[in-house]
């Protein structure tokens, strides 16, 4: 093909951003999103290829050159219906899938220059969509009669909710706080991820006939063999990774240390930003250390930053190689003053007399030799121990399955972590119509991962209605 | 949903009774369990025990002191006015058996905590003598209720305006040198705890106390909830909120209660500015 050589040469689009000096003191996002001629610009670099790399790199193998070949012809509203296709909320994942180890990670064209940037085109085509209120929403199927209960409504529970809905099931979601999204609004920042995204979404599955109740802990309020004695047919079980992981250092319960998930969810879900007119507070710190470098410890530290923090620093045991965040966050903190305080470890906090943090010990690491998973050991360095001055500290070292709901369903077969053992190609638990997946079956992991294991299920459970267990 | 059917005022404005439409946590709500409550969409998520349920009517009863923005904004709702989110039951339920003699020990709000408690174990078969603190006998609530779920009563206010003129942990001091009590419940501002704990401890009486701190989800998601229990961190809110008296860092919990006192006061302040 002659026009090979020449779509190379074409740069891969940049986007266009709030300014890092501004942007780090409000909560508005960060990229703002590609003009239509820079969208049609980049998707015409795409090869085309017959065997196309970049699918194969996707969890939930979105048709990648199908739809970028609708938006290089202008045809928009085509190109939506391609990702709808396979991915129910584009919008979030066009901003918050790692696609560095993904569809870009594998794209021909990365391997000589740039990637196409598949994940801007794909944010591109779900905004304009909702802009323009293009795209047809899927044909619901007959009814079937048959009644699905989903709990949890992060993006695993949402997917199985929309796909089920569509196959004809009534479908009611349950959620345990007062609002849907899971992680998406209570731990992703509004600055990462407009909460108006994930209640359109929300919207669309109401629209299609999917039911919520909020405020119900199932568990708790109702527990699963209630839900089947209300004549529920099935369940699916999407609470994902709900328990902070502390690290059981002296002084970690000085007012001033947070866990990820209390610092997020007052800012985020209870809007603290906004104190006081929202009601719920939160701690402006100071100088902040954030525990940690994966996507939360990020998120932590810009929003420490969005809060009018003089200093943030990232401390973290591993090098920057190790560093598990989208390369993106990475890149966003730096520019946005966040410091790296790299091969280091916590080992005590300090606090005043009224049990307030001023202060942490920590201890310089170097790399060792490598361990199970690979990567070099940080081991410490003999008298290294030194002061940080802090008046507040993010625990961000990862999360772990909530038992509430396992506790009172003994019949659920849990995993050594307390994770709920589901087939990994359908979902399906120990218990009787019965399914899990997400982070609660797999440990915290990504957006992506947690919505193709819901599709997996939501067929199961559609072969189980339709034909048996 | 979550409509308030009735309202009561007490202790002359400042504590005030909802009860609150909540059929599914009505079905499921034991002693000692809470809620967690939110005005509107901006309110703070603030817990409040269940001071008692109707299974058949579908409702829960609530009792709280109004001392800041968001009880204070509780407090002005009126019959028919609906909460925004009521979640729960929250928290495990208190071990209910017979263990012959017991006492329960009140003060402030905590007597509304007390109250299905000490119902519950007198019910058990137990012999309850129940002691209420309280500043003036203008504050004391549900001193009918709990003589009702009692054997013997005694009242303490700290200015003598009823019954002892003194503290309860005096009139607790008399009760465990008479009488072979095996368990004390002592629900309660947190010195009162405190100072009845310690009591207890050196009569080797076991005690439980039910703890209040600052919580944000109440489902073990955030751990803001930690209090230190025997030298080992636990989540009140999934743990708890009972836990053994004499194990309890009251010091911690106190300061971890001041967590926001600053923020606290302009949140006050803002909302009587727009009033
Ligand atoms: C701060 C943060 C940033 C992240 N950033 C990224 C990123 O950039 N890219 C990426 O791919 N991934 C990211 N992740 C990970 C990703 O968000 C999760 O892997 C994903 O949300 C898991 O989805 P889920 O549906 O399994 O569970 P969740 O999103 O956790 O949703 C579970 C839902 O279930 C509800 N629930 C829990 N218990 C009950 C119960 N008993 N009854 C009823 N409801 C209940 C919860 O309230 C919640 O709404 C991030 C995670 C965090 C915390
Ligand atoms: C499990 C539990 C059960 C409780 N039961 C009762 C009850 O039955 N009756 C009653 O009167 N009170 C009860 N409380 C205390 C009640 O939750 C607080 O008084 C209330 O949150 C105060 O909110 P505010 O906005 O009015 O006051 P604020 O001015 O915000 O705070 C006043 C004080 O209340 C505490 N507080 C503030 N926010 C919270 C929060 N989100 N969670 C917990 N404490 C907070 C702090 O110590 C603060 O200094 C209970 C608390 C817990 C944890
Ligand atoms: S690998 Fe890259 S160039 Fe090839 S189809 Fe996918 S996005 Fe286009
Ligand atoms: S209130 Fe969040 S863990 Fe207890």
């Amino acid at each position: 093909m002659a026009g090979k050589d020449k779509k190379v040469k074409v740069p891969r689009a940049t986007m266009p951003e709030q300014a890092p000096e501004v942007r780090r003191r409000n909560f508005m996002e960060v990229p703002l999103g590609l003009t239509d001629e820079m969208a049609i610009t980049e998707a015409a670099r795409c090869l085309q290829c017959k065997k196309p790399a970049c699918v194969e790199g996707c969890p939930v193998s979105v048709d990648i050159p199908g739809f970028i070949q609708k938006i290089a012809d202008g045809d928009f509203s085509g190109a939506i219906e391609r990702l709808w296709d396979k991915n129910a909320l584009p919008a979030v994942c066009g901003r918050v899938c790692p696609q560095e180890i993904q569809c870009e990670g594998n794209c021909i064209l990365g391997k000589k220059g740039s990637s196409v940037a598949i994940g801007y085109l794909e944010r591109f085509a779900a905004d304009k969509a909702r802009e323009l209120g293009s795209g047809t929403l899927p044909k619901v199927a007959d009814k079937t009669g048959k009644k699905v209960a989903v709990i949890g409504s992060g993006p695993s529970g949402l997917t199985v909710a929309g796909d089920l809905v569509v196959k004809g099931h009534d479908v009611t979601i349950f959620e345990a706080f007062h609002q849907t999204g899971g992680v998406l609004v209570y731990g992703i920042p509004e600055f990462r991820l407009p909460k108006d995204i994930v209640a359109s979404e929300v919207a669309t599955l109401e629209k299609l006939g999917v039911k919520i109740e909020l405020n119900s802990v199932v568990g708790t309020t109702v527990t699963i063999d209630e839900l089947f004695e209300e004549g529920f047919d099935a369940a699916y079980v999407g609470v994902g990774a709900g328990l902070p992981r502390f690290m059981n250092l002296p002084g970690e319960n000085l007012i001033g240390v947070f866990s990820a998930n209390e610092y997020l969810t007052r800012a985020n879900l209870m809007k603290a930003y906004l104190f006081p007119e929202y009601d719920t507070p939160i701690a402006k710190g100071k100088n902040v250390v954030v525990l940690g470098a994966g996507n939360v410890a990020m998120d932590a530290a810009r929003t420490a930053m969005r809060l009018g923090a003089d200093t943030v620093k990232i401390v973290y045991r591993r090098s920057r190689e190790e560093m598990p965040a989208r390369a993106e966050e990475l890149h966003h903190a730096e520019q946005e003053g966040i410091e790296f305080v790299l091969l280091t470890n916590p080992i005590q906090f300090f606090g005043d007399d009224d049990g307030r943090l001023n202060g942490m010990e920590c201890l310089k690491m170097e790399l060792g030799e490598p361990d199970e998973s690979g990567r070099r050991r940080p081991v410490p360095i003999e008298g290294s121990e030194y002061r940080i001055d802090c008046d507040l500290v993010v625990v961000s070292v990862g999360a772990k399955a909530n038992p509430l709901l396992t506790n009172s369903t003994p019949d659920i077969d849990l995993n050594q972590w307390g994770n709920i053992v589901a087939d990994p190609a359908t979902g399906k638990t120990s218990k009787k119509a019965v399914w899990a997946g997400g982070d609660i079956a797999t440990g915290m992991a990504t957006v992506i991962l947690a919505m193709g294991a819901g599709r997996d299920a939501a067929n199961s459970i559609h072969d189980y209605l339709t034909i048996g267990w | 949903m979550f409509k308030i059917v009735s309202r009561e005022e007490m202790a002359q404005g400042t504590i005030i009774l909802n009860e609150i439409e909540a059929p599914r946590i009505a079905r499921k709500a034991k002693p000692g369990q809470f809620v967690i409550l939110q005005v509107n969409e901006k309110g703070e998520r603030i817990p409040l025990t269940m001071a008692d349920v109707d299974p058949d009517k579908g409702t829960i009863t609530i009792i709280y002191m109004v001392v800041g923005k968001s009880t204070a904004l509780f407090g002005k709702m009126a019959v028919g006015e609906e909460y925004f989110a009521v979640i729960g039951p929250l928290g495990k339920a208190t071990h209910i058996e017979n263990r012959g003699k017991v006492v329960c020990v009140g003060g402030g709000t905590g007597i509304a905590v007390l109250h299905p408690i000490t119902r519950a174990l007198k019910d058990a078969g137990n012999h309850v003598t129940t002691i209420l603190g309280s500043r003036n006998k203008d504050l004391l609530i549900l001193e009918d209720k709990m003589a009702n779920a009692s054997d013997t009563l005694h009242i303490c206010t700290d200015d003598g305006s009823k019954g002892h003129h003194g503290f309860v942990t005096d009139v607790l001091k008399d009760v465990l040198e008479k009488e072979d009590i095996s368990l004390v419940v002592a629900i309660g501002p947190v010195p009162m705890m405190k100072f009845v704990s310690a009591i207890t401890k050196e009569k080797g009486v076991e005690t439980l106390v039910s703890l209040n701190p600052i919580m944000v989800d109440g489902t073990g998601m955030c751990g803001g909830c930690r209090v230190s229990v025997g030298g080992e961190t636990k989540f009140a809110c999934v743990d708890g909120p009972e836990f053994d008296g004499h194990k309890v860092d009251y010091d911690e919990l106190s300061n971890r209660l001041r967590a926001y006192l600053n923020d606290e006061q302009k949140s006050v302040d803002e909302s009587e500015k727009n009033a």
